[in-house]
């Protein structure tokens, strides 16, 4: 079974070529069939491999699988070959899965599209790039899967072209994405230099052998590939392209900027961890960007009226999550949080595109209304993911997760009290903002009609991932509650466990009971502004000192003003300046000398003969002078 | 068939042009046909050399020598090596397909047209089939007159005073290197120009003269490459061209001047080269940065290419500098990159030139609706040139990177500033030109592609996605020759970077027990 492991990205990848290539003259039906198909292949036989790695596994707990030698230069031997072990199977099992239902939800949602094939061409050519990133056994491969999913992004992004605003947005992805991949480059360039490999076991192993901890070339690589992980998981200060990135269909903001492509740098770092447990600096920087991203963005979530954007705001905080807790050395727990959010963040998504389709692209929230009538089941499923996202405790997957994060935050040997406190009040922002969501959305008065419900293709997705947002918490349950806990110690043959204190269970009872009732309070909160008495969060932002708060964290922060004032202006500025290509100017200075002396000695040449024997005489008059007095 | 196969290389497009000759001016399809296939057949000869080529052997391959002028002994002497190779293929490919593109392009004097291309083809293989200085300096100088002419008559409005400025500042870089050749010649003897001996000679001169002799040679070389501060006749040349004439002289002549650094300033100055290596590569990291910014806010798309091109070769320049395999056998393989890409990207804006007659970014918007399948090649070949993984782009930018990073850091850290930059003004044209709303009439009633411009395409694609994904193909023919030069410079150079390397990092051994801190980590 492992043997076939190449066929799990080369499916998607094959399906993309016969859809480039013939998609146009396809029917729509084969071109989803096979779009959608091709996705699920690759999802029965990860399902197959993840089956058989459990309960067989291989010796050394991974398989590797060589295909041939991409480069080969002297010693640097970067080779298309895919590593499997816990922590790639993971990632693979929550590409294929969730991206084979996303696909079938796109079937239904994207079937009136004049761009049917190229949109299920872009998927697959994602979904392929995503594996070869996930499995890629050095770091060269992952680079290519790395820029890959962003090409995705960035096809995707703009995929309704004849907008220009939202080909703006794709390019904006692409550039600020690729600001943080050339820091990773260097990164790459840094390790081979040292280590003289980009295998990344090879890497793993030499690099605790040669480094010792605190080390400036393992921080110096560590700060590097954090560089790329910010810039593709858009955390600060690379976070801007997300929330524009929602002008592309839902079902990409699903399963790109939501379940998968944004996680690669909770990925990278863990796959890498060894080179952060080195460099302690770059640990504790990780888990700082964690802790700021998450609350940055859960307060500009607070104030968006654009469903997606409410959504992909959230989507920057809760990776804010997972990097806190990569930050404190919890890497199962971030791996932990990575898969239930990207059950409940897809799921919201998709709830969210479906909203969108019945009520005529409308995308703000303010004009919907009263949806839980029109579409229940819509609302059911979002109510579950809506529940999930903000930790709902004990029936939801979110809470698992981010209570684990929460409780290592602090208790973690690298946490501390800070940690643990952005994380509280994250938490609570998030019940705010996603309750707001709900409420707004779903209760009160109707101020739309739906025109039609989602059939079978969109339903049967959401209800499948809201099962999962409910259950896929119960593989890792806290002391508290028995201590079940089948997924960290599967990780356990890639990860390390967490050094910290071992308190004792009423300790992590007490931090759970603050952390529900901190929830509750989150939700009680958009309750009371939001459905009760909804004048008092317009008087609110009516206040002067409200509403200027509000325009801020409307905006995000002022980042976006803040590089355009700071960086693309002045580069626009200079280049427009020199358009004309200064350099050139010295040549045409030349060429003008040239010119100026043809002229003057043009003047000499007149046809007067008179002025020939002048000017005979007068040389001869100099030649003489110089001939008698030297 | 193997010591001739380089003459007959080299000079059936002369018997293309004699048999053009006896065509009759109003008979285009045969001028045409007659072309087509006389450089199609030269491009399945290069593929027989390719084919017959021993990859194992550093030296030259396929030689013939005949005295030609043996008073001064000068040589008729042609060979090829690892280094040569690719390039000879890359002319004859492009040269195959430059007369391709111009089938409905060209109306206007057709027979002179094909006539100045095949010549082109014939000067161009010469340069790099030369083993011997003079003959080598013939070609060279041939090479300049039938550009002279594309320009100077199939060209856009300010030909006259694109193609003077082309031959001025070639000229004036051939002419000191004419000085050179004839310093080393009488200089070593007055004997022989064989490249071989004098290199064998030159690296005995002491480094000042070596100085001057390299910046005579790498003058012109910079010039050709153009390395900035001399690249203002490229964007002039490459907008007034005809397109096949872009394309040849983006894609090979450019090309001639990085070969000719790494066929004769690199091996027979190499104290000279290693004093120059700062000055170099800091012109190459600017070149890179400045031809990024000065692309970003073109009107005229091909003069964004153009831009774009002096970016480009600033990295093969950067490559060569770091004196190491992944540097330089990165810098051989972007030329052909360069070579792909840029042409492609030539003929793609020569489509639409001819449809439209306009090549102004703002003319366009929105065209991905009515010429979707332009378009898309549009896409890859734009992509293949920002150096996306899985393009030829890729693999080149990344080696030379990586050669470049182990002798001087920050070199390739702002060289892969470039990178980013390249993705700003591409996409941005990109943009501008295919996304958006259909809002000018014109527009609406383009007419995609043809069969034939698409079989023009194709094989650019498949070269873009073959070097992408399995480049061995091209690199390994040229490993020995490569570690051969290498080889050979670093002996005349004090401070060697290769010699350091092996201490600088400890390999990675497999069979090496493991420790117990490491089996901690694992589990």
């Amino acid at each position: 079974m492992f043997n076939l492991l190449w066929l799990v990205p080369a499916i998607p990848y094959f399906s993309f070529v016969i859809l480039a290539v013939f998609g146009k003259r396809m029917p729509r039906s084969l071109s989803g069939l096979l779009g959608v198909g091709s996705v699920g292949i690759s999802a029965v036989i990860s399902v197959l491999i993840g089956i058989q790695f459990m309960s067989s596994p291989p010796a050394g707990d991974f398989f590797m699988q060589k295909l041939w030698t991409w480069m080969g230069v002297g010693n640097f031997q970067p080779e298309i070959a895919f590593h499997l072990d816990a922590l790639s199977l993971l990632m693979m099992l929550v590409v294929t899965v969730v991206g084979f239902l996303i696909h079938l939800y796109s079937w239904e949602f994207m079937e009136d599209d004049e761009g049917f094939s190229r949109f299920f061409a872009y998927m697959n050519l994602f979904v392929g790039s995503m594996l070869t990133l996930v499995l890629a056994n050095n770091l060269v491969l992952l680079y290519l899967g790395w820029e890959g999913v962003g090409l995705c992004s960035y096809l995707l992004i703009g995929f309704w072209y004849k907008d220009s605003e939202n080909g703006a947005a794709a390019r904006k992805a692409f550039i600020v994405t690729r600001v943080g991949d050339t820091a990773m480059a260097i990164g790459l360039f840094l390790l081979f230099w040292n280590l003289g490999t980009l295998d990344i076991q090879e890497i793993l192993n030499s690099a605790s052998m040669q480094w010792e901890t605190g080390s400036g070339l393992a921080l110096a690589v560590g700060l590097l590939l954090l560089g790329g992980a910010v810039g593709k998981s858009a955390q600060l200060p690379l976070q801007v392209w997300l929330p524009d990135a929602m002008a592309g269909p839902s079902p990409v903001s699903a399963l790109i900027h939501a379940a998968t492509m944004v996680t690669a740098g909770v990925y990278l770092i863990a796959r890498t961890h060894v080179i952060f447990d080195l460099a302690p600096i770059a640990q504790t920087v990780v888990a700082i960007v964690g802790a700021a991203t998450l609350l940055i963005a859960g307060f500009s979530a607070l104030k968006q009226h654009d469903i997606k954007r409410v959504l992909a705001y959230s989507t920057i905080s809760q990776i804010g999550y997972m990097f806190l807790a990569l930050g404190v050395g919890a890497y199962s727990a971030a791996m932990f949080h990575f898969m239930t959010h990207a059950f409940f963040k897809a799921l919201l998504f998709l709830g969210a595109g479906a909203l969108i389709m019945c009520l005529h692209h409308e995308h703000n929230m303010f004009k919907m209304g009263g949806m839980r009538k029109q579409l229940p089941l819509t609302f059911w499923t979002f109510l579950i993911g809506s529940g999930a996202l903000a930790a709902v405790p004990l029936i939801t997957a979110g809470f698992y997760s981010k209570d684990l994060i929460l409780w290592r935050a602090w208790t973690s040997d690298s946490g501390s009290p800070i940690l643990w406190l952005a994380g509280i009040v994250g938490a609570f922002i998030t019940a705010v903002y996603t309750f707001r969501m709900v409420f707004v959305t779903f209760f009160g008065k109707a101020k739309m009609q739906a025109n039609h419900r989602p059939g079978a293709r969109i339903s049967l997705p959401l209800v499948v991932l809201a099962v999962l947002a409910l259950i896929g918490g119960f593989v890792e349950m806290p002391h508290t509650l028995g201590h079940f806990a089948p997924f960290s110690k599967f990780m356990h043959s890639v990860l390390p466990e967490v050094h910290g204190a071992h308190l004792s269970i009423s300790i992590e009872l007490l931090f759970q009971i603050i952390a529900v009732v901190i929830t509750l309070t989150g939700i009680l909160t958009a309750y009371i502004f939001y459905y009760r008495k909804p004048e008092l969060a317009e008087n609110m932002a009516k206040s002067g000192f409200g509403s200027a708060l509000g325009r801020f964290f409307y905006s995000g922060w002022g980042f976006d003003w803040f590089y355009y004032k700071f960086i693309v202006g002045p580069f626009v500025w200079i280049a427009r300046v020199n358009k004309k290509d200064i350099i050139d100017f010295i040549y045409t200075i030349m060429a003008m000398i040239c010119q100026i002396f043809n002229f003057v000695f043009r003047q000499t040449q007149n046809g007067r003969i008179r002025f020939y024997a002048a000017g005979i005489a007068f040389g001869a008059v100099i030649i003489v002078a110089i001939v008698m007095f030297t | 068939m193997d010591s001739s196969i380089l003459t007959i290389l080299t000079f059936l497009p002369i018997l293309g042009v004699i048999l053009i000759w006896l065509t009759g001016k109003e008979n285009h399809s045969m001028i045409k046909i007659i072309a087509w296939a006389v450089t199609f057949i030269d491009f399945v000869l290069s593929l027989y050399i390719y084919f017959n080529f021993d990859a194992a052997e550093s030296g030259f391959q396929f030689v013939y020598n005949v005295p030609w002028i043996s008073h001064f002994g000068i040589q008729y002497a042609v060979g090829i090596d690892g280094i040569s190779l690719w390039l000879v293929i890359l002319t004859t490919f492009l040269g195959w397909l430059a007369v391709w593109s111009s089938w409905t392009a060209v109306k206007d004097r057709l027979k002179g047209y094909m006539v100045s291309l095949l010549i082109l083809q014939t000067g161009m293989l010469g340069v790099f089939v030369s083993m011997d200085l003079f003959l080598f300096y013939v070609f060279w100088e041939v090479m300049l007159i039938p550009m002279y002419f594309l320009i100077g008559i199939w060209g856009g409005p300010r030909k006259i005073y694109a193609t003077i400025k082309f031959v001025l500042f070639t000229m004036l870089g051939s002419l000191l290197m004419l000085v050179a050749i004839l310093f080393i010649y009488f200089k070593s003897g007055g004997t022989t120009f064989s490249i071989l001996e004098l290199t064998r000679f030159c690296v005995t001169l002491p480094v000042s003269t070596q100085m001057w002799l390299f910046a005579a040679f790498g003058l012109a070389f910079a010039i050709k490459v153009p390395m900035f501060p001399f690249h203002t006749w490229l964007p002039d040349a490459h907008v007034q061209a005809p397109t096949a004439g872009s394309v040849i002289l983006a894609g090979v002549l450019l090309k001639m001047g990085t070969y000719g650094f790494l066929r004769f300033c690199i091996p027979m100055f190499p104290q000279a080269f290693e004093q120059f290596i700062p000055a170099i590569s800091v012109l190459a990291v600017i070149g890179i940065i400045y031809g990024a910014l000065v692309a970003m806010v073109q009107k005229d798309v091909k003069s964004l290419v153009a831009f774009s091109s002096v970016s480009h070769m600033g990295f093969i320049m950067l490559g060569l500098t770091a004196l190491n395999m992944q540097g330089m056998q990165g810098s051989i393989l972007q030329m052909l990159n360069h070579g792909i890409s840029t042409g492609a990207l030539f003929m793609i804006v020569g489509m639409i030139y001819e449809r439209r007659h306009t090549r102004m970014i703002a003319e366009f918007g929105g065209v991905f609706k009515s010429m979707p399948i332009w378009s898309t090649f549009f896409i890859i070949v734009a992509l293949s040139s920002i150096g996306l993984p899985f393009t030829n782009g890729f693999v080149g930018e990344f080696l030379i990177l990586t050669g470049t990073f182990g002798v001087a850091p920050v070199y390739a850290i702002l060289g892969a500033t470039g990178v980013i930059l390249a993705a700003c003004y591409m996409l941005w044209m990109i943009k501008r030109v295919l996304f958006g709303e259909l809002t000018k009439d014109e527009n609406k009633n383009l007419t995609d592609l043809k069969l034939f411009e698409k079989l023009v395409l194709v094989p650019f694609i498949i070269m873009i996605f073959w070097i992408g994904i399995y480049p061995s193909t091209f690199l390994n023919p040229m490993k020995t020759s490569v570690e051969k030069l290498i080889g050979d410079v670093t002996k005349y150079v004090k401070h060697t970077d290769i010699e350091n390397e092996a201490e600088a990092f400890i390999p990675y051994n497999p069979h090496e027990p493991q420790t117990e801190e490491h089996a901690d980590v694992r589990h």
